[in-house]
């Protein structure tokens, strides 16, 4: 079976400094991918360069087979989505006007948007559950609201793949599963999709990554189930941080917790 | 035909503004005196407007040492466009027929165009630098023009080369000159940085002051002219040549900012997210940049340095009609014509028969309007916070 997204020996950084040394992974169509690693490992260079934010220097990234560093951009949005954490909302559009830009890949030059494009708009407010809040200003929105409506932007890009850079970052635990699950939800749904995830927490990626790279300065540490990943030794090696990692008590995932004054 | 209708029905659904504040329909706008932009409200807004530009030049037309009355007006405007087909008879003077149509009506027209250009080039401006106080000049657009217009004044040009426009063609290709240098300064490996391109801006403007003082100081036998001209104004140059010199980047960069309106509200989201959203960011950037500043130097080049239109109209059209670029930028192009056509009858008319540069008039607008926004911004930052 051929993987849904190839990232071949891909080497990107900054005019300064090399970020990701020649980094390949793969990720499997109807998989959910966690990319785990400390501060500056180059996760968020990752989703920078295969969303075409960032040029790489070399290397190739592939979706399906095609190349999606050589797509256009409004291409490439057809085809991937990214829900980011701290995004900037304009203040004065409502929720429905930003949700609205996701169909902006999906048009032509000289054309507005349709009838249809509202329809999709709909459609993904109401699978994220925010279309009672459509009529708001996105100034006005509460953290977990503003992630909601971030969500159903991407869906309405009606993309095959979804980058998560940290999104759940400063949301509270209620919509920290929300967001995860509504992520696992969308993936199930259709075959071909798949999902990209970049964690800081190392619990959330256990419970729903199928696959799990650790990264450590910009190359991959150690690849496979979350049980084989997250162990005391490679969060050791990858974070320098002491831990102890225990079965979940409900569904056996490793579950890890943080020993305070034990660093080294 | 049923899609149509369909849309229609959707739109009035997402632009109905309800009285109760917690409407069950959700496209409702709360706490707003903003409107949704429908397709429908904008089209009306703009024909509105466009009428209003109309009604206010021929109201205009009619102001003046010389009382003209508004039929006359009518008439002569009517027999010099529509009236080529079917004339009315003309029960006026042959000096009032010269009074409207190769005095005042050229001169009031070029002051909407040169409105046009530089609110229209400050509305895209904001847009690309999700900054409210970005205008033309900071790009150098001023800076430039102004030392390619004294250059041209000061140097021993032969006479015909003057007649030609030289004046003119220096500031424009000035202006020209002065953003291709602040773009290319700002071009660090590709990429087009909103704070360097402003800091650049900020560099060769001050470098074109100090070339412009220096050629001021060099030749103040010429004083007078480089005064009059760094003034501005139309009292020299509102000639229907000088308009249909300008008319065409106008109109290039009206076409383009009606194009622009999407590209430009998605842009709000950041450049990185606009990018993901599938917007050729560089490529926006270039052509917009390329657009605002032909308007720009175009308007300059036959008006002289005007300050606060480009800034001061489009924070009024925002404040009115809201920030969807889609109707934003033709907006801001129209009330920048109504705005220059209004300032600078005021100009011609508040100490007549002497008269006023017409940028002393929009600075007194401007000047406390740019104090207003910055205390209503602070205002919006505290409620936001």
């Amino acid at each position: 079976m051929s993987a849904l997204l190839e990232i071949n020996q891909l080497k990107a950084g900054y005019a300064s400094r090399i970020v990701l040394h020649e980094l390949s992974l793969e990720l499997e169509p109807g998989e959910f991918l966690g990319v785990l690693g400390p501060n500056g490992c180059g996760k968020s260079t990752l989703i920078k360069s295969i969303s075409g934010i960032l040029k790489p220097k070399s290397g190739e990234v592939r979706f399906d087979g095609r190349d999606l560093l050589k797509m256009k951009p409004e291409e490439r949005a057809r085809v991937l989505a990214v829900v980011a954490q701290n995004t900037i909302l304009p203040p004065d559009f409502t929720a429905s006007e930003v949700v609205l830009f996701g169909r902006n890949p999906h048009l032509g030059a000289f054309e507005q948007e349709g009838p249809e494009d509202w329809q999709i708009v709909q459609q993904a407010m109401e699978a994220t559950d925010c279309w009672q809040m459509a009529g708001r200003f996105v100034s006005e929105l509460s953290g977990g609201e503003r992630q909601r409506v971030l969500f159903a932007l991407a869906l309405a890009q009606q993309p095959r793949l979804l980058l998560l850079d940290e999104p759940t970052t400063f949301l509270d635990t209620f919509y920290q599963v929300e967001v995860m699950d509504r992520a696992a939800e969308w993936l199930r749904a259709e075959p071909k999709r798949g999902v990209l995830a970049v964690f800081h927490d190392l619990n959330l990626a256990a419970q729903y990554c199928q696959r799990i790279a650790l990264l450590s300065a910009g190359r991959v540490l150690a690849l496979g189930t979350p049980a084989e990943v997250i162990t005391a030794e490679n969060i050791r090696r990858a974070y320098g941080a002491s831990v102890v990692v225990v079965p979940h008590p409900v569904n056996q995932l490793p579950a890890t917790f943080i020993l305070p004054g034990n660093q080294k | 035909m049923k899609q149509v209708q369909d849309l229609n029905k959707l739109e009035q659904m997402v632009g109905t503004r309800e009285k109760e504040p917690s409407s069950p329909n959700p496209f409702v706008r709360s706490q707003s005196l903003v409107f949704f932009s429908t397709r429908k409200r904008r089209l009306t807004l703009i024909s509105f407007s466009l009428l209003a530009l109309v009604f206010t030049l021929i109201i205009c037309v009619t102001f003046g040492s010389v009382a003209v009355p508004f039929a006359t007006t009518f008439k002569v405007i009517w027999n010099h466009t529509i009236g080529l087909l079917w004339p009315l008879a003309p029960d006026y003077t042959k000096g009032m027929d010269t009074i409207i149509w190769q005095i005042r009506l050229p001169r009031l027209v070029l002051a909407a165009c040169v409105g046009a250009g530089l609110a229209g080039s400050g509305a895209i401006y904001q847009g690309l630098f999700r900054n409210p106080l970005a205008d033309p000049y900071l790009v150098g657009v001023a800076q430039g023009a102004a030392v390619g217009a004294v250059a041209a004044i000061v140097l021993p040009l032969p006479a015909f080369i003057y007649a030609a426009g030289a004046v003119q063609w220096g500031a424009f290709l000035g202006a020209i000159a002065a953003v291709a240098i602040v773009y290319n300064l700002a071009r660090v490996s590709g990429e087009i940085g909103n704070t360097t391109l402003l800091l650049a801006g900020v560099a060769i403007g001050s470098l074109g002051a100090a070339v412009t003082t220096l050629l001021t100081y060099l030749h103040n036998e010429k004083l007078a002219t480089i005064y009059g001209w760094l003034l501005g104004g139309f009292n020299a140059s509102g000639s229907w040549d000088n308009v249909s010199m300008m008319f065409p980047y106008l109109a290039i960069g009206a076409v383009i900012s009606l194009l622009a309106g999407r590209r430009l509200n998605v842009l709000q989201m950041g450049e990185e997210q606009a990018m993901q959203l599938g917007l050729n960011v560089s490529l926006l950037k270039l052509i917009l940049v390329i657009a605002a500043t032909l308007m720009a130097a175009a308007a300059v080049s036959v008006s002289g340095i005007i300050g606060f239109v480009g800034l001061v109209v489009p924070h009024l059209v925002r404040m009115l009609t809201g920030q969807d670029y889609r109707q934003l930028l033709p907006l801001s192009l129209v009330w920048g014509g109504i705005f220059m056509v209004l300032t600078d009858s005021i100009a011609r008319t508040v100490l007549s028969p002497a008269e006023l540069p017409v940028s002393i008039i929009t600075a007194f607008f401007g000047g406390p309007f740019f104090i207003y926004i910055l205390r209503r911004r602070r205002k919006f930052q505290g409620r936001q916070a």
